[in-house]
């Protein structure tokens, strides 16, 4: 009785789940397979699966079959991504490092600062950002995507560094400091290669955030041959009356494709990373 | 974004190790360490602070030189129409999808807690929306979703439901939105997960044997010992909420009829539409009060409500 009682509230459970996460994945699944219909079909039909199959739409889209090349623009939201990726490791790294292992006047009244930022709408300090770049001329270059972040910009970067290095045992670099060790040569040949796992989850973040970042693409970049992936696709779907919708849906699927793969490689990292930074007090 | 406002409630304080003891103080090292971060701090982040604060006193256009106004632009948004039109609309989307996202993401970490068969899989794509959903790609399947005679609309039909013209309809366009950002609850729904991992079992076996059905163990240990984790989502979700922007500019950009025009998008229409830069400052600086009233508000709320003894 007992048994059985537990094995329908079991099913009853998947079941639940079952409905909740096809209801979660169907956009994205209505959105993949409308990206193989032929344009007629996209609209016309309340079939999930296309009758027949075309691959068309990802042609046109990368090869600007359609009027709107979107190859450049993979390669240039590629290139900042990578770029800001390094400019987060470099300056998460060694502010981080600093933060957690060295001892300095102002120390805690400049790591409260950095903790506060963390709470700062990025649109207060963007336009005066705006400003600045536009007198150096900068607008319409990824100058203004890629520089700040080797400035150190996104605290919860430094934050994480900090956290991770605290956790790295002191007898080794202390052993270190007594041989005579230089604090850069500690940094570099010991704290560094030890915080990677910190290094891994900040580069995906890093890469991800500005991969899927508009607001700042938006205001920065003006020029179409600048343009990077969420902005054509933006632009895309407003400039032409008659938007070619299939192309649009394959090319937003082929825009999350790294986000997803991203995912899946590092799911442990991405996933438990977000639950153990929300828990730990 | 998510991440890095979840990080903020986590501070804690710089454990003094013995090297830092033995040795004397490193100023010029660690100054050297931190350079990078002081230059993007005083010139990208505090300085840029300062310079809004300025702006927001000036008729700056970013081309003439900018005007000392006084509070002019703070008067001229008090009596500008669209500027109640974007605080009223955010405020209703903030209250809404926020706790609709919070019990969306607590009632299926509760049914993904217990170990069942195929939980990574159920876990990863109920995740997964979460992941994209902030996307231009993602907000152009969402807009074509809710078209005439879309998707949805042909779903509802199953049901013998004519759906609304929901993205032409003043009432209906919010919804959209609404329901794009519960779609995203995943990573609130990852934290109490691991908040629901952390309530050690005796609890429950306690209540058990009290005569605890599960309905009242559910209320009287599973919520109270979530309610920090409930308090951080809030008060993440609630600040994230007021700053939307790329799924409105893509999906509606602010139509029909104004019934969409989130505070964040009327600021960079002001800003970088129009280049009121001084308007829009102005409205940044109110966009930070009002954040701050908030968090405020909820942290002073969190007393009554908010258990921190385990």
């Amino acid at each position: 009785m007992g048994r059985s009682k537990s094995t329908l509230r079991l099913s009853l459970r998947h079941l639940l789940l079952i409905i909740i996460t096809f209801i979660m994945v169907y956009p994205i699944l209505w959105m993949f397979f409308a990206s193989f219909k032929p344009d007629t079909q996209i609209f016309s039909t309340a079939n999930l699966l296309p009758t027949t199959w075309t691959f068309q739409h990802y042609i046109d889209g990368i090869t600007g079959g359609a009027g709107i090349n979107f190859g450049p623009m993979f390669l240039h939201s590629f290139e900042i991504s990578l770029v800001v990726v390094v400019g987060a490791l470099f300056s998460s790294s060694l502010t981080g490092f600093a933060f957690a292992r060295l001892e300095f006047s102002g120390r805690r009244f400049l790591f409260g600062f950095m903790l506060a930022t963390m709470m700062l709408p990025a649109q207060v300090v963007l336009i005066p950002q705006y400003i600045i770049f536009h007198k150096f001329g900068l607008i319409n270059t990824f100058v203004p995507l890629m520089l700040p972040s080797f400035l150190g910009t996104i605290p919860f970067f430094i934050y994480l560094m900090v956290q991770f290095v605290r956790g790295i045992p002191n007898d080794l670099d202390e052993a270190a400091v007594i041989d005579g060790c230089s604090t850069f040569r500690m940094f570099r040949s010991i704290i560094l290669p030890l915080a990677r796992p910190a290094l891994i989850t900040i580069s995906i973040f890093a890469f991800y955030w500005t991969w899927n970042d508009f607001f700042g693409q938006l205001i920065y970049l003006n020029n179409p041959r600048l343009f990077t992936v969420p902005i054509g696709l933006s632009m895309f779907m407003d400039n032409m009356g008659n938007t070619q919708w299939g192309d649009l849906f394959a090319m937003s699927i082929v825009s999350v494709i790294p986000v997803l793969i991203i995912f899946v490689v590092f799911q442990r990292y991405l996933v438990e990373g977000i639950a153990t930074h929300g828990l730990k007090n | 974004m998510d991440a890095s406002m979840q990080a903020a409630a986590n501070t804690s304080r710089v454990k003094k190790s013995p090297v830092l003891n033995a040795t004397r103080r490193q100023n010029p090292a660690a100054y050297g360490f931190l350079t990078p971060w002081l230059l993007g701090m005083l010139f990208l982040t505090a300085g840029s602070m300062l310079f809004t604060l300025y702006l927001s006193f000036t008729n700056y256009d970013l081309l003439s030189r900018p005007h000392f106004a006084g509070v002019v632009n703070f008067t001229q948004l008090f009596s500008d129409p669209n500027f109640w039109t974007s605080i009223r609309v955010t405020f209703i989307y903030v209250v809404v999808s926020v706790p609709a996202r919070l019990i969306a993401s607590l009632l299926v970490a509760t049914l993904l807690s217990k170990q069942v068969r195929g939980i990574g899989i159920y876990r990863a794509l109920i995740y997964l929306p979460s992941l994209i959903g902030g996307s231009v790609g993602a907000s152009i399947g969402w807009k074509k979703l809710f078209d005439q005679n879309g998707p949805i609309d042909s779903i509802l039909q199953l049901f013998g439901i004519h759906g609304p013209v929901w993205l032409g309809n003043p009432s209906t366009a919010i919804i959209v939105l609404v329901l794009l950002s519960v779609w995203q609850f995943g990573s609130e729904m990852v934290i109490f997960l691991a908040g629901l991992k952390q309530i050690p079992g005796h609890l429950y076996e306690a209540a058990t044997i009290d005569g605890a059905s599960s309905f009242q163990r559910y209320m009287r240990v599973t919520l109270p010992m979530l309610s920090p984790i409930i308090f951080f989502n809030l008060l993440m979700g609630t600040i994230a909420s007021f700053m939307v922007f790329t799924q409105v500019y893509v999906i509606t950009d602010g139509g029909p009829m104004n019934s969409t025009l989130f505070y964040v998008l009327y600021l960079y229409q002001q800003g970088f539409q129009y280049f009121h830069m001084g308007y829009a400052a102005a409205m940044s600086i109110i966009l930070l009060i009002i954040i701050a009233l908030c968090s405020g508000f909820i942290f002073l709320t969190s007393k009554f409500w908010v258990n921190y003894d385990v």
